[in-house]
């Protein structure tokens, strides 16, 4: 119970952390509040939030998806390159989406079948799908996507700052929260991620379950990438490089733990926003590139070594506390 | 009060079976390493075939300058992942260096050495970071080293603030390092084999270079039997850093020109060099040969797709399905000699029983 | 304990379903033949121009350009700033440090809420900045291109450093002349989508077409991505693939100057002509040590002076961007908008062994 409150705590610190970086910000710099920046801001977010969404799942699994960046590259090539032939926009998603399955379901093939670390596995296929959105696509680039979507891609509902994008994030963040905290198999991936061995004999399918959600994160990342592709009206093969990075310094600033085991959704999606929203800020207060990148990284070490701290400290509290309770104890 | 006067398996004591696991691992590595060695050769060899001029004198000069540098990083990688960590800010270190050494280099007139280890000191303060906040943190590798990539990524940008360092600038000594050489043979190829032989000699012949091996292997056991896992772990990112800042410095004498984004995105080509290397990313596992000629590989592909006319698109795709491989490959080969090993120390244990019974029941009872 | 399975099957089951049935139920297939693709938003306003206008203060410029951290475009926007100050402006350079063209995207929308007077850009992707570009010219915010143009619908004035045909083929008669007309050449280009770039290579092409170059031959293009490490790799991948490689072409100053460096560093030197465009500081060795005879360039703050003044006379209400419109760019003169609503700095420089050490840039 004890793990459970200082979660909550993690979270509930990245949360007032949002709270503060958003009225901060709102009574700093006059546009950010506007609709129209917060619904940029948001929109920008998109693919980072819809992939953080399976890679909570995984690292809370104790896997790891690197290639997620190189499947949205992948299927923004194939987009392009599709629609480049004149194939209907209508057939052109489905296809790139089956896509992102059959990446993610090589990617869960090798982690469960030859039983191969996730970090390594999908660095070789993180090389491996980057390499073939090149080969589709060269360094080249499409552009002149029908005009209904991309619009349906960077507009906002109408009266709000929400982009339909982050509409339907919204929409599956519920979805994944709910299986995540109020299902068995939620139970079950926490457990894989904490003693898989003792789950794999406690009768859960851990193969199965691995499998399944590597499939998920292609498919995810395969969406993300015709999100990509419309909202910025260009396929190219070089589309999201480096995104993956983001993504896990979303996931582990969100409070889940690298190890697995640990983690709350709700976290992972106040941390999104706020890594969103701190950079947008800073662009609106003309902050270097180069100064964001640093910020990120502090953020990212900051993120993890607090917890670790925190346990450090409460070892060696715990460790004199035994120690004055031995030696009270020995007197009488 | 029982005395044993004899312990239960003394590894090597009763020589023959366990001495022949041993062995037999050796063997396994061994072949590991020759393999890629063999790819390497069919590679050159088809490829001299379809185009003569591959071979040619520039030819492999310009694959192992190519390669020099590639090999030095993925040198100082082979010792992190070894301990089972990861190292993945050497491409931003590598930029961040070349680029400040190539100021340094242009703002007086220091001698070559000076610059060296201005270079090699960048390096080393960046592993320092690194190598506390993994080894006495505790922070998982993964994460330690993408923060510091991102941070020593903005901190070059700033450093650099659009300008670049143009060959002009620098002294005659520094470019002298990176495009002249002693005997015909230039200087960085030079340098790369003997940092290479130094650290494959230490990590190998040194106990305090195999506990980095036991470490990766084990952690538990390796804390149990009383290796300093912290300071070894440090100083892997030590040396990292160093050769890291190292690298720098000679990608700042070989190519002259230096943009604040030197070496960008290099951090997967040097763990991929290191996978396909036979250095296993689990720990344990590996040696710096391996991971030399891993990298010599991975830039022989790239010049043999320019030089048979293939796009170059193919080369990332043609990387990743080598890592995989070599995944796989070695996963196998690690369940293959674990089994033979269990089989041979199940083997020497009835052997042992068998042929000595009496003597080793010296233990009194009191 | 088993646990249930089906919730995670369903979930993916329904959504693939879904996104199937959403995919197929869409009304017929619109492809790129339709006339719905390209743009919706046309440009606010047509007012018409008052040459007499007197130049706006205060006005707010930003430089957006390729990437921040080329140098080129450093020189390029820092003379912009400087221009700026003289008719009393602020101008600033904002950018990514990667050339791609999605983080252009990320900065011209926040500098349309930062609410900037003009926007100047030297764009990465031609297409993929238009969305948010006509955006900004929807608030009218005034767009100028530089050194590399965008879609002609997403911008207002595009400020070319000289003329594209001019560069293309001067590039080639230059050349032409040092291999005697005969040979194979090729050309090292920066990224395969850079406007420019593909702009001067087809006049370059056209140029050869030409039967006095008949003996000659364009054996390949070769991207070096503006990245110094690729490009010299580049040139030695072409060197070796080509043995009769004769002569090399590289229209961008990262390009040229890797280029240089290995050619001068092995047994090419002297065999093989280069030429191109690149900065006399970069190349003053390699002249001086033979690699290279002549290459070409202008003054790259110049091109930043102008597009500053351009901005200025659009925001102003001097010029809308017409073709024959003529505003004044303080110590450059007078200045005519061309066709397409293109404005020519002036013609290249030709440097070689005889004037390179009279510039310094």
């Amino acid at each position: 119970m004890s793990r459970l409150g200082g979660l909550l705590r993690w979270e509930t610190a990245v949360t007032a952390l949002l709270i503060v970086v958003f009225a901060g910000g709102a009574g700093f710099s006059p546009d950010f509040a506007s609709n129209d920046n917060l619904s940029f801001a948001l929109d920008d977010l998109s693919e980072i939030a819809l992939i953080a969404l399976p890679m909570t799942l995984l690292v809370v699994c104790g896997q790891v998806d690197l290639s997620v960046a190189s499947i949205l590259g992948l299927c923004s090539a194939l987009t392009g390159r599709m629609w480049d032939a004149g194939m209907a926009i209508e057939t052109i998603i489905p296809v790139v989406l089956a896509v992102g399955v059959v990446c993610g379901l090589v990617n869960g093939l090798l982690v469960t079948r030859l039983g191969l670390p996730s970090l390594a596995v999908t660095i070789g296929t993180m090389t491996l799908y980057r390499g073939l959105a090149y080969v589709t696509l060269g360094t080249g680039a499409i552009s002149d996507f029908p005009f209904s979507y991309t619009d349906l891609a960077t507009s906002s509902i109408p009266g709000t700052p929400i982009p339909y994008p982050v509409a339907l994030f919204a929409v599956l963040a519920i979805a994944t929260g709910v299986v995540l905290h109020a299902t068995g198999i939620g139970r079950s991936l926490f457990a894989i991620g904490a003693q898989e061995d003792a789950a794999y004999f406690a009768g859960i399918r851990v193969k199965r379950i691995k499998l399944i959600l590597f499939v998920v994160s292609g498919l995810v990342a395969g969406f993300a990438g015709i999100v990509y592709t419309l909202r910025y009206g260009s396929a190219r093969a070089d589309n999201g490089l480096g995104l993956e990075l983001t993504v896990i310094a979303a996931v582990l600033l969100g409070g889940v733990d690298f190890d697995g085991g640990k983690g709350t959704l709700g976290g992972v999606i106040a941390a999104v926003l706020l890594i969103g929203l701190l950079r947008n800020l800073l662009m609106l207060n003309d902050v270097s590139t180069e100064v964001q990148s640093i910020v990120t990284g502090l953020l990212l070490i900051i993120s993890v070594l607090t917890p670790r701290l925190i346990a450090v400290a409460r070892e060696t509290r715990g460790r004199r506390a035994g120690a004055r309770s031995a030696a009270s104890a020995a007197v009488p | 009060m029982t005395v044993l006067t004899e312990s239960p398996a003394r590894p090597g004591g009763a020589g023959g079976p366990s001495g022949g696991g041993r062995r037999l691992v050796e063997l396994v590595l061994r072949a590991r390493e020759m393999s890629i060695l063999g790819g390497l050769v069919v590679l050159v060899a088809g490829t001299t075939i379809a185009n003569p001029r591959f071979l040619s004198g520039q030819g492999v000069e310009d694959i192992f300058l190519n390669a020099s540098i590639l090999v030095l990083l993925a040198v100082g990688q082979t010792m992190v992942v070894v301990t089972r960590n990861i190292d993945l800010s050497v491409g931003s270190v590598v930029g961040l260096v070349a680029f400040s050494a190539g100021k340094f280099a242009a703002a007086g007139d220091h001698g070559v050495m000076v610059v060296l280890l201005f270079g090699v000191a960048i390096g080393l303060a960046c592993g320092l970071v690194n190598g506390l906040l993994v080894s006495f943190c505790r922070v998982p590798a993964l994460v330690v080293t993408l923060g510091t990539l991102y941070v020593i990524q903005g901190l070059g940008y700033r450093i650099a603030h659009g300008q670049q360092i143009g060959a002009a600038e620098l002294p005659a000594s520094v470019l002298s390092l990176g495009n002249d050489g002693i005997l015909g043979v230039p200087y960085l190829p030079i340098i790369t084999v003997a940092v290479m032989l130094a650290v494959g000699y230490y990590l190998r012949s040194y106990s305090s270079g195999r506990e980095f091996y036991a470490i990766g292997s084990s952690p538990e056991a390796a804390r149990l039997a009383g290796v300093p896992i912290r300071r070894r772990v440090l100083t892997a990112y030590l040396v990292s850093g160093a050769l890291a800042g190292l690298a720098g410095v000679l990608w700042l004498a070989r190519f002259g020109t230096v943009v604040a984004d030197a070496a960008h995105g290099w951090e997967l080509t040097v763990v991929s060099a290191v996978v396909v290397g036979g250095v296993a990313i689990t720990g344990g596992v590996g040696t710096v040969y391996g991971a030399a000629l891993g990298a010599l590989l991975l830039t022989t592909i790239g010049s043999v797709l320019v030089v048979l006319k293939v796009n170059s698109f193919w080369q990332d795709a043609i990387t990743g399905v080598l890592l995989l491989l070599a995944i796989s490959v070695d996963r196998l080969l690690a369940l293959r000699v674990t089994r033979a090993l269990r089989q041979r120390s199940l083997e020497s244990a009835v052997h042992r029983d068998v042929a000595e019974p009496a003597p080793r029941r010296k233990e009194g009872r009191t | 304990m088993t646990i249930r399975l089906r919730a995670p099957r369903r979930l993916a089951a329904v959504a693939t379903a879904s996104v199937l049935a959403l995919g197929l139920a869409a009304c017929g297939g619109t492809t790129k033949n339709d006339s719905d693709s390209g743009d919706a938003k046309a440009a606010g306003g047509n007012a018409t121009a008052n040459p007499n206008a007197p130049l706006k203060k205060g006005l707010k410029l930003a430089f957006l350009p390729k990437q921040v951290n080329n140098p080129y475009e450093t020189i390029v926007d820092n003379a912009g700033i400087e221009a700026a100050k003289e008719f009393e402006a602020q101008a600033k350079e904002v950018g990514p440090s990667d050339a791609s063209a999605s983080s252009q995207v990320s900065y011209i929308n926040t500098l349309i809420q930062q609410r900037h007077d003009a926007i100047l850009i030297a764009a990465n992707d031609a297409n993929a900045v238009c969305g948010p570009l006509k955006q900004a010219m929807s608030k009218n915010i005034k767009i100028v291109a530089y050194d590399s143009d965008t879609n002609p619908d997403c911008r207002d004035v595009f400020i070319n450093q000289a003329s594209s045909e001019e560069i293309g083929r001067s590039e080639v008669k230059v050349l032409a002349e040092q291999l005697g007309h005969k040979g194979e050449i090729a050309i090292l280009s920066a990224t395969a989508n850079a406007t420019n770039q593909n702009t001067w290579i087809k006049f370059m092409k056209d140029e050869l077409a030409k039967p006095e170059y008949s003996k000659m031959k364009l054996v390949k293009v070769a991207y070096g991505d503006d990245d110094d490490q690729k490009s010299f790799q580049q040139t030695q991948g072409l060197l070796q693939a080509y043995p009769n490689l004769k002569g090399i072409i590289s229209p961008t100053t990262v390009g040229i100057a890797a280029a240089a460096r290995y050619i001068s560093g092995s047994k090419y030197k002297g065999k093989v002509a280069l030429t191109g465009l690149g900065t006399p500081d970069q190349m003053r060795k390699f002249v001086k040590d033979g690699t290279v005879k002549e290459f070409e360039l202008w003054d790259p703050k110049n091109l930043g002076y102008l597009a500053a003044y351009a901005a200025a006379a659009l925001s102003s209400g001097q010029i809308t961007g017409a073709q024959g419109e003529k505003f004044t760019a303080g110590k450059l003169g007078e200045r005519t908008i061309g066709a397409g609503g293109e404005v020519i700095l002036g013609p290249p420089t030709v440097f070689d062994a005889k004037n390179i050490d009279q510039y310094h840039f």
